[in-house]
């Protein structure tokens, strides 16, 4: 079980890592999700199910289809300006 | 250069936090308010949930101030994407038969799996904000898959959520009319692990589940329905 809680947190990471890396706001949008699911999961394994319950239906769901919809009503792409450094 | 000085920030800030959370014992039983509600919950509040005896209970105040926060975003949202007159909507096609029927076949059960959540607040895992939110996804459900249909009425959105806060703090007043003090549990407790039991608050969490539910579908049906 512990072996699982490993894996699932570094899965957790690499989705938190590419939420910031993505370009395309849909694909880090996703990746957010994915992180809120994943964390449900996590939540459940430690016995508290009732925020297990609300970050998967909030985190995973609600939010996720806010963005997207957020998302379709404006450009969708984070444009580079790295002009100055 | 901005760089650089952003790069230092964060560093000392991740230090910050490194430093000040070694110096909690992590998962260690410190602190004895949770031996007390593990002790007493079922016997004080008569939730079997020892989790909505704090939420409600204990902590009904928090929760009302949680309600509220929630509340002003729904509101502030609607307020900036609120406009008077229905602009000309791009013409859409109409979803796909399966899909159409699927959606009408699913919302009912989605309700119902939501309600059951919020109604057995305090026997079962969950309650009113975790079967708000699946009502509200049940909404969303509706609304992205049945082009056809027109979209709710802003107003009854409005109104639900107005009435369930109402019941909320009426609820909590009559407790301070009863006993002395705002959100006293004045109803009979019953027997545990009984649907009819402990005493206000199963009420007090279907009004929250009707108010986190129409709450969030009504920011869902304005971002929809705006622009």
């Amino acid at each position: 079980m512990i072996i699982l809680e490993i894996i699932l947190v570094f899965v957790m990471l690499v989705g938190a890592v590419a939420a910031g890396i993505f370009k395309d706001l849909l694909n880090a949008v996703i990746a957010a999700g994915f992180v809120s699911f994943i964390a449900a999961i996590l939540f459940y394994f430690l016995h508290a199910p009732d925020v297990a319950m609300a970050e998967a239906s909030i985190g995973a769901a609600l939010t996720v289809a806010i963005f997207i919809i957020a998302i379709k009503k404006t450009k969708g792409f984070e444009e580079d300006d790295e002009e100055d450094n | 250069m901005r760089k650089i000085i952003s790069f230092i920030l964060i560093a000392i800030i991740a230090a910050g936090i490194f430093f000040s959370l070694e110096e909690i014992p992590f998962g260690a039983a410190k602190s004895r308010v949770r031996e007390y509600y593990l002790d007493n919950g079922i016997k004080q509040t008569g939730a079997t949930n020892i989790v909505t005896s704090v939420v409600v209970s204990y902590r009904g105040f928090d929760t009302l101030g949680e309600v509220t926060v929630l509340f002003l975003a729904s509101i502030g949202l609607s307020a900036i994407l609120y406009r008077k007159k229905e602009e000309k909507r791009k013409k859409r096609r109409k979803s796909s038969l399966i899909l159409y029927t699927g959606c009408r076949f699913l919302f009912p059960l989605i309700l119902l799996f939501g309600s059951y959540i919020f109604i057995h607040g305090h026997l079962t895992p969950g309650g009113g904000f975790q079967g708000g939110a699946i009502v509200a996804s049940g909404f969303l459900l509706i609304m992205l898959g049945c082009w056809g249909w027109e979209g709710i009425n802003r107003n009854r959105f409005k109104v639900t959520e107005s009435l369930s806060g109402l019941v909320f703090v009426i609820v909590g007043l009559l407790g301070l009319f009863y006993g002395g003090y705002f959100l006293l549990n004045y109803l009979p407790k019953g027997i545990p692990n009984q649907l009819f039991s402990a005493g206000i608050i199963p009420i007090i969490y279907i009004a929250i589940g009707f108010k986190v539910g129409s709450e969030i579908a009504g920011i869902i049906n304005d971002m929809v329905r705006s622009g």
